[in-house]
């Protein structure tokens, strides 16, 4: 178990911008920490660097207070889960899972219990034998995160371990991946750039966009106040809705919104916002109406089981919570205190 | 209706099946005459081959092992196969040798710079050793090598070396970064990775470089025309075209002999590795 941090992490490609723009970070002891951004945000570098496959232009990495930042790779005690899996094809499965401990010079008999230990966590006992090809993509990543976990590692370091599973069989697999996170109880650094992931496994998630950390936070502090624009827009689907009034912007969620006489009841004041509806979708469990408020396009999703009149072409008198109001200023993006 | 279409198909399948067979037939058979040929001719006496009436493909006399006895006593062609084999096996090595660590630095160290020198490589290949041996010999000359077979193992790799180094680059490519990268975060350095990873997965590659550079050399015929001219330093192309073709007599029966023996066996061994001789030309143009 271990903490990870970074100091002042920079890395430059060539002349451009730099990729990792100075980021200070540190994961708590056995946290699940997710880097979260839009790819090419800089957060696989980010990840690389603490694996150690990438050298850094400036700043420190420490593993366990250890600055680790000219150590080669092996010498970092870690495991990486890459997005491909990277198992090595010439090796059956009982190889590919006992090769770091070979790489350790560890015993044959001890290999093999420990490659019995980790197989059993992932229930993959049955698959020892075959070789990475006659896998689905499932049991391939249940075998990498095997090999992951046999050396029993300081830290994992996860990208997007589930980008490659069809969209049904990721449900299970995150609900799988983070209880076995839990169990193993290891310092674990995962990239994604699926907001759905984030928030679902994340102990606290660092938002990355242009190669800086825009917040960090845990996943309730990073939707229900987001430190800036950018954050208020990347996570939420759709996003936060920023109207332009008095020189701030005002940001509230589509599930804010609501008819006056709805948002009565709920104690607190309420700021009231005039939609004019342009066009509704029916998704089933809710209802998104798309439309304008004060010239500018908003988005009010309403559950199915609520029926609420919004007639494309019509302007209604919805209203919003004040706490649920946040405000930015218009030129940094930046969020401003106080009510709006 | 539907039982009559399964027949339908069922036919057209068989007949589909029946084609295939009768044209891999045909080729067979056009590749295999040749040979079959001179093994034919090999047997045959002087009278019997040279008598046009007679049907080439029969013993129209009794078959002999003289033309073996001649090839093998009246000249030296047991010292030609080793000769050949030492120079093969030499150049093998060094190409293996080079390539690997050559195509490696190029795919995976060099950048965006290592596809254009990996190209560039490789048009050396394409520079005709008919006008390459001119200066070559020089070079011969001056490292002491003239009318040696060492001097064959000095220039062989000049052509072996870039086919092969590109071909291996092919190969390289096609295996992703991860797998390396996986393998020293599991604790090697990254020579340990490329020598547990890059080089068992790149095996056929390998194998193809290997058979490659032993089939060049075998056949390679400028070079060691123009370097060696001692029967003891010859190899087999050169050394059965100078010493069984005298002046306009042609010892045809030694001739084939000489060719069959060698080819028999490569043949056999190329067997061996067929499968994995094909995906070494095929994977780096097919992913997945």
């Amino acid at each position: 178990m271990a903490v990870v941090e970074t100091r002042g992490l920079v890395k430059q490609f060539g002349e451009g911008a730099a990729a990792v723009d100075g980021i200070d970070l540190a994961s708590a002891d056995g946290e699940f920490l997710v880097l979260l951004g839009p790819s090419g945000c800089g957060k696989t570098t980010l990840l690389r660097m603490i694996g150690g496959l990438e050298p850094p232009t400036a700043g420190d990495v420490l593993i366990g207070g250890r600055v680790v930042t000219n150590l080669p790779p092996r010498a970092r005690q870690i495991a990486m889960v890459f997005q491909s899996y990277a198992l090595y094809p010439h090796m059956s499965v009982a190889n590919n899972i006992a090769f770091p401990l070979k790489a350790a010079k560890v015993p044959k008999a001890e290999q093999e219990k420990k490659v019995a230990w980790a197989a059993g966590i992932l229930g993959i006992e049955g698959l020892l034998d075959r070789r990475p090809r006659q896998l689905s993509g499932g049991q391939r990543q249940r075998v990498a995160l095997a090999r992951a976990l046999v050396r029993e590692p300081n830290v994992f370091l996860l990208d997007e371990p589930l980008s490659n599973l069809d969209a049904q069989r990721r449900a299970s697999a995150r609900d799988e991946l983070q209880g076995f996170q839990r169990r193993v109880g290891t310092t674990t650094i995962y990239v994604t750039h699926d907001q759905v992931e984030a928030m679902g496994m994340g102990d606290r998630i660092a938002v990355i966009n242009q190669g800086r950390i825009r917040q960090l936070g845990t996943p309730r502090e990073i939707y229900d106040d987001p430190a800036d624009t950018f954050v208020a827009t990347f996570l939420g689907s759709p996003p936060m809705n920023l109207i332009p009034r008095n020189g701030h912007l005002l940001g509230f969620r589509p599930e804010h919104v609501a008819p006056r006489q709805m948002l009565e009841g709920a104690g607190g004041d309420l700021v009231p916002i005039h939609f004019l509806a342009t066009r509704e979708e029916y998704l089933g469990a809710e209802r998104l109406v798309y439309g304008e408020v004060e010239g500018a396009k908003a988005v009010a999703r309403f559950p199915s089981t609520v029926d609420v009149p919004a007639e494309p072409g019509r302007g209604y008198e919805f209203a919003v919570l004040a706490r649920d109001l946040k405000r930015f200023d218009a030129a940094t993006g930046l969020r401003v205190a106080g009510p709006a | 209706m539907a039982g009559t279409g399964t027949a339908l198909v069922g036919v057209k399948r068989a007949g589909a099946r029946g084609i295939i067979y009768a044209l891999a037939t045909f080729f067979a058979l056009f590749a295999a005459l040749p040979f079959a040929w001179m093994i034919i001719t090999v047997f045959k006496q002087n009278t019997d081959l040279y008598t046009r009436t007679n049907n080439p493909f029969l013993f129209n006399e009794p078959p002999t092992l003289g033309n073996i006895d001649l090839l093998v006593t009246q000249t030296k062609y047991l010292t030609f196969v080793g000769n050949t084999l030492l120079v093969a096996a030499a150049v093998v090595l060094i190409t293996v040798v080079a390539t690997v660590p050559a195509a490696y630095s190029l795919t995976r160290l060099a950048g965006r710079w290592g596809e254009s020198l990996g190209i560039g490589i490789f048009l050396v290949y394409l520079v005709p050793p008919t006008l390459l041996f001119i200066p070559l010999s020089r070079i011969v000359a001056d490292v002491g090598l003239n009318n040696s077979r060492w001097s064959m193992v000095l220039v062989y790799p000049t052509f072996t070396i870039p086919f092969c180094t590109w071909l291996l680059m092919g190969f390289f490519k096609s295996i992703p970064w991860d797998i390396e990268e996986q393998a020293m975060i599991d604790g090697y350095s990254r020579l340990g990775a490329i020598w547990r990873t890059v080089i068992p997965i790149s095996v056929p590659g390998i194998l193809t470089v290997v058979v490659f550079a032993f089939a060049l050399t075998l056949h390679e015929f400028v070079y060691a025309l123009a370097f060696v001219s001692s029967s003891a330093g010859k190899t087999i192309s050169v050394g059965v075209t100078t010493e069984l073709i005298r002046g306009d007599v042609f010892f045809w029966q030694a001739l084939m002999a000489a060719a069959v023996i060698v080819a028999i066996p490569i043949a056999l061994l190329y067997n061996l590795f067929l499968d994995r001789f094909i995906a070494g030309f095929t994977l780096g143009a097919v992913k997945g």
